[in-house]
C-alpha cells in the first residue's frame, strides 16, 4: 500500500482527508478480515455494489417462443453500459457447476438500467435449456462487461442498411433495431435520429412459430421502420444467398450486417466478395475446419495424458477424460480457457492455423492457447 | 500397536489378491455414484456453510467489541470458536482437498482458498494432500502420525525423553496451528541443516509462513482488541480471541487424533508396501489406517466430516456432505470382507488416543504389567530405565516383555 502523502498531478493539491481516511479504514478492515479480503465480506451483504466483481440478478424471465426466453437482468453498479449489437458473457451455475456463455444484448441501454438477453434452447444445450426453462427471478449470475465489434458505426447511422440474420442470429440485430425504433404502448416510435435510415432485414428461420422476435420484426415492418423479408425454410425452402439480389434489389447500395451460422456467413462472404460489397459479420459458433491427425495431449501438472483426435477441442477431450479445465464461452472469444502450450503443436479449429511450441526456442513459459478452439495436431503438452 | 505385517495375526491374511482388487472395484463404483450425482444441492450446501460461518464470525466479533460485559464475552468467544472451527474443518480442509473444485467457482476452489490458520494453504496442501493422503500410516513416511516428535508405535525404540510426551502432546494440542505450520515446513529437519545450506524452497516457505502468522496474529491480537478500546474491552477481546484460538486448536487436535491414533488402527511398514501399489491395495491401507467418530449431524459438521475419516481417506475429493450417505455402503463392504470398521464415540476415541500416547510414553509392556500391588517395584524399574544406560534399559525391557508374555498365557 502506498503512502497517502502524494499530490494530485492535475490540481497540485493533497488528496482530500476523506479520501485518505477511506484508505486507512480499508487498510484496517483488510487486517481485520484476513485471510479474506474486504470484498469477500461485503459480498455476503451486497453482491451488486460498485467495485464488486461484476454480477447481475435475474429480474424476469419472459418466454418468447416454445424454446426461447428473454432474461431481464439487473447488472451490478459497476456495469459500464453497452452499445446495441454487443454481447455479454454470463457465468451461471447449472447443477452446481459454473458455466460461461456469451449472449447478445437484445435491448439498447434502457431507462430502468436493466439489460436483457434472449436465449434459445439448443438441443443438448445444458446452459441454454437451464436459462430458458429453469432460471428463476432472484438468481444471481456473473457478468463481464459488454464486448463485441458488431455495432452500427457512430456518426454514419444515416444510410441504407441490410441485416441478414438466421435463427438466433437475430439477437444482436434486434438490440440495434429496438434502440433505433423504441417500441412503446402506443406502437413503434420513429425518432428523428433514425429518420434517415432505410433498413431491410432478411431474417431466416426454420419455421414461423420457432422464429424469435417474429412479432417485433412484424411490428417494425408494419410501422414502416424496416422492410422485413422473412424466409422460413418450411415455407420458402432453404435460403440461397444468390437470391439476395432478387430479395433486395438495391443490395449493392447497402451496408450488410450479418449474423448467423457459419454456413450462411461463409456463403455471404463469398457472394459479397464477388460483388465487391462490404460485409460486417458476427459469428456465434465456430466453423470447424478439417483438422489433421490428433495426438497425445499431456497435462504436465495433473499428470493426465489422453489421446485426442484432430477435430475435437482439447477442452472437450480433457473434460471427457475427467480433467478439470478452466473454460469460458467455448467459442473462442473470451480467453477464459487459455492455457500455456509447453511443447508440440495444436491447430486452431476456426482457421486451421497451427501453433507450435519448441522448448528452447519459444517462450519458456509456453504459448498461451485457447483450448476450446484448439485441437491436438500431433503430440503436445499443456501446463495445467 | 505395531505395523500390520509384524503382528502375530495379520488382519488381512484372509484376503486373496482377487479379493483386494474386488474391494477396489466396489469402492470405485461407490465413488462414481457420488461423482455422477453431485449437483445443485451440494453446491448450495457449501455456500450455505460458508455464508453461516462468515456471518457467525462477523457477529461474534461485533459482540466482542463490548466484551467487557461478561455475557458478551462468553457469547462472542463461543461464537468465534465455532466460526474458527467451521473455517478450518468443514470449509478450509475440504475445499483445499479439491472437494468443491467441480463447481468451477474460482472463489471456492482448492487453488485459491486461504484459511484462518497459521499454515499457508500451499504448504498445507503439499504435506497433507500429497504426503499424508498418499502414504497414510506408513511408518517413517507419513509424518502425520507424529513420528517426528512422539513415540506412536511400539516399534519405535523407547527413550526416557518420551516420558514427557503426554505433556508435550497437550502443549502441541493448545498450539496446534503452529505445530502444523512447523510440520508443514519440515522445520525439525530443516533446522538441522546449516543456515547457509538451507534450500531456497525452505527459505521461501518459511517467509510465507511467518508472513501468514504475522497477519493472523495481528488480526486476533492487535486489530480487534484495538477496535474494542472504545468500550474499554481491549483486554477482554484479546483474551477472547486467544481463547477461541486455543479452543479451535484443542478441538482440531482431538479430531485429528481420532482419525488415525486410536488403538486398533493399523500402521504399515515401508518395506511391506509394494513398489507399485494397486488401487485395491491402496484402498485397503486407507480402510485399515483410519477410524471414525460416531455421533450427531452437528458432530459431523464440526469435525468437517472427518468423523467419517474412513470414507474421507477412501475418497478425499468427494464433497464432505456426502460421506454420511455412503458410510453404510462402506461399512457393509468392511463386513463383507471381514475387516474391522473402526468406529466409536468421540469420548471413546479421544480416550483411546490419549491412552495410547500415555502407554507409549512408557516402555513397551510397562502399563500391561503394572498393578497397584507391584507399583513400587515397577516405578523403581522405570527410574532405573530412565537414569541408567542402555544396557540396563535393554535388560529391564526384556524382563517386562517376559512378564507380559506370562500374563497373556496365564489369561
Amino acid at each position: 500500500m502506498t503512502s497517502v502523502a502524494f499530490r494530485d498531478a492535475s490540481t497540485g493539491t493533497r488528496p482530500s482527508w476523506s479520501h485518505s481516511l477511506r484508505r486507512q479504514v480499508r487498510r484496517v478492515a483488510e487486517a481485520a478480515v484476513t485471510p479474506l479480503d474486504v470484498d469477500d465480506v461485503l459480498d455476503v451483504f451486497h453482491p451488486l455494489r460498485r467495485g464488486a466483481p461484476l454480477r447481475g440478478r435475474i429480474v424476469a424471465v419472459r418466454p418468447e417462443t416454445a424454446d426461447a426466453a428473454t432474461l431481464e437482468i439487473k447488472p451490478g453498479a459497476s456495469w459500464a453500459g453497452h452499445v446495441p449489437g454487443q454481447y455479454v458473457r454470463i457465468g451461471i451455475d447449472v447443477d452446481g457447476v459454473r458455466h460461461w456463455r456469451a449472449y447478445s444484448l437484445t435491448h439498447g441501454p434502457r431507462a430502468d438500467g436493466l439489460i436483457s438477453i434472449t436465449v434459445k434452447a439448443v438441443p443438448d444445450g445444458h446452459v441454454s435449456d437451464y436459462l430458458v426453462h429453469h432460471a428463476a427471478p432472484g438468481t444471481t449470475l456473473h457478468l463481464e462487461q459488454a464486448a463485441g465489434e458488431f455495432v452500427l458505426p457512430d456518426a454514419g447511422t444515416a444510410g441504407k442498411l441490410l441485416f441478414v440474420t438466421a435463427g438466433s442470429g437475430i439477437t444482436p440485430v434486434i438490440g440495434m433495431l429496438r434502440n433505433l425504433y423504441p417500441s412503446t404502448d402506443t406502437g413503434v416510435l420513429r425518432p428523428a435520429r433514425s429518420a434517415d435510415l432505410d433498413i431491410v432485414v432478411v431474417h431466416v428461420a426454420p419455421s414461423e412459430p420457432s422464429s424469435i422476435f417474429r412479432a417485433d420484426l412484424q411490428a417494425l415492418d408494419t410501422a414502416g421502420a424496416i422492410r422485413l423479408v422473412a424466409r422460413y425454410d418450411d415455407q420458402h425452402g432453404v435460403l440461397d444467398v444468390a437470391d439476395l439480389d432478387t430479395l433486395v434489389p438495391d443490395l449493392a447500395e447497402r451496408r450488410t450486417f450479418a449474423c448467423g451460422p457459419a454456413g450462411l456467413l461463409d456463403a455471404l462472404e463469398a457472394h459479397h466478395a464477388e460483388a465487391g460489397i462490404d460485409l460486417f459479420v458476427e459469428q456465434f459458433r465456430t466453423a470447424r475446419v478439417e483438422a489433421g491427425a490428433g495426438g497425445t495431449v499431456a497435462f504436465t501438472q495433473g499428470g493426465t495424458t489422453l489421446e485426442a483426435d484432430g477435430a475435437t477441442p482439447i477442452l472437450d477431450a480433457a473434460e471427457e477424460a475427467g480433467v478439470l479445465m478452466p473454460s469460458g464461452c467455448r467459442m473462442g472469444i473470451c480467453m477464459g480457457c487459455v492455457l500455456p502450450l509447453k511443447e508440440g503443436s495444436v491447430r486452431d479449429l476456426r482457421n486451421g492455423q497451427v501453433t507450435t511450441a519448441v522448448p528452447g526456442e519459444t517462450d519458456p513459459r509456453g504459448i498461451l492457447i485457447q483450448t476450446c478452439v484448439s485441437a491436438a495436431a500431433g503430440a503436445c503438452s499443456i501446463d495445467h | 500397536m505395531t505395523a500390520i505385517t509384524r503382528k502375530p495375526e495379520n488382519p488381512t491374511a484372509h484376503l486373496t489378491e482377487a479379493d483386494i482388487e474386488q474391494i477396489g472395484v466396489e469402492l470405485d463404483a461407490i465413488r462414481q455414484d457420488i461423482v455422477d450425482s453431485r449437483g445443485a444441492s451440494d453446491a448450495a450446501y457449501i455456500r450455505k456453510v460458508i455464508d453461516v460461518q462468515r456471518k457467525l464470525e462477523l457477529g461474534s466479533r461485533a459482540v466482542l467489541v463490548a466484551s467487557i460485559f461478561p455475557p458478551a464475552w462468553v457469547l462472542g468467544t463461543v461464537g468465534l470458536s465455532v466460526a474458527k472451527i467451521l473455517d478450518n474443518m468443514e470449509i478450509g480442509h475440504n475445499i483445499m482437498h479439491g472437494q468443491w473444485d467441480w463447481m468451477r467457482d474460482p472463489k471456492i476452489h482448492s487453488s485459491t482458498w486461504e484459511w484462518d490458520n497459521a499454515t499457508p494453504s500451499d504448504a498445507w496442501k503439499h504435506s497433507h494432500n500429497e504426503v499424508h493422503h498418499t502414504y497414510t500410516n506408513i511408518v517413517g513416511k507419513d509424518n502425520d502420525l507424529g513420528y517426528g516428535i512422539m513415540r506412536v508405535d511400539e516399534d519405535q525404540r523407547w527413550h526416557p525423553m518420551y516420558l514427557a510426551q503426554p505433556l508435550w502432546n497437550f502443549v502441541n494440542a493448545c498450539l496446534f496451528e503452529y505445530g502444523i505450520a512447523a510440520y508443514d515446513l519440515e522445520l525439525g529437519r530443516n533446522l538441522r541443516v546449516p543456515k547457509d545450506k538451507r534450500s531456497e524452497t525452505f527459505k521461501r516457505n518459511l517467509k510465507g509462513t511467518l508472513g501468514k502468522i504475522r497477519k493472523q496474529a495481528t488480526k486476533d491480537y492487535v486489530v480487534h482488541p484495538v477496535l474494542s478500546i472504545p468500550t474499554g474491552s481491549f483486554l477482554p477481546t484479546l483474551a477472547a480471541n486467544a481463547t477461541a484460538n486455543v479452543v479451535r486448536n484443542l478441538w482440531t487436535h482431538s479430531v485429528i487424533m481420532c482419525g488415525h491414533f486410536p488403538e486398533g488402527v493399523e500402521t504399515f511398514e515401508k518395506k511391506a508396501i509394494p513398489e507399485k501399489e494397486t488401487r485395491g491395495e491402496w484402498y485397503l491401507r486407507q480402510m485399515l489406517g483410519s477410524a471414525n467418530i460416531s455421533g450427531s449431524k452437528a458432530m459431523h459438521l464440526m469435525t468437517g466430516n472427518l468423523s467419517h475419516q474412513i470414507e474421507h481417506h477412501l475418497f478425499p475429493d468427494l464433497p464432505s456432505n456426502r460421506y454420511a450417505e455412503i458410510a453404510p455402503q462402506v461399512k457393509a463392504l468392511f463386513a463383507k470382507y471381514d475387516l474391522n470398521y473402526h468406529e466409536a464415540s468421540l469420548p471413546a476415541q479421544v480416550y483411546s488416543a490419549w491412552h495410547k500416547v500415555v502407554r507409549l510414553s512408557l516402555p513397551n509392556d510397562f502399563m500391561a504389567t503394572t498393578t497397584v500391588k507391584n507399583l513400587p517395584s515397577q516405578l523403581k524399574t522405570l527410574y532405573a530405565m530412565s537414569t541408567k544406560g542402555p544396557k540396563v534399559r535393554r535388560a529391564a525391557q526384556a524382563r517386562l516383555q517376559q512378564q507380559a508374555r506370562r500374563l497373556t498365557t496365564a489369561a
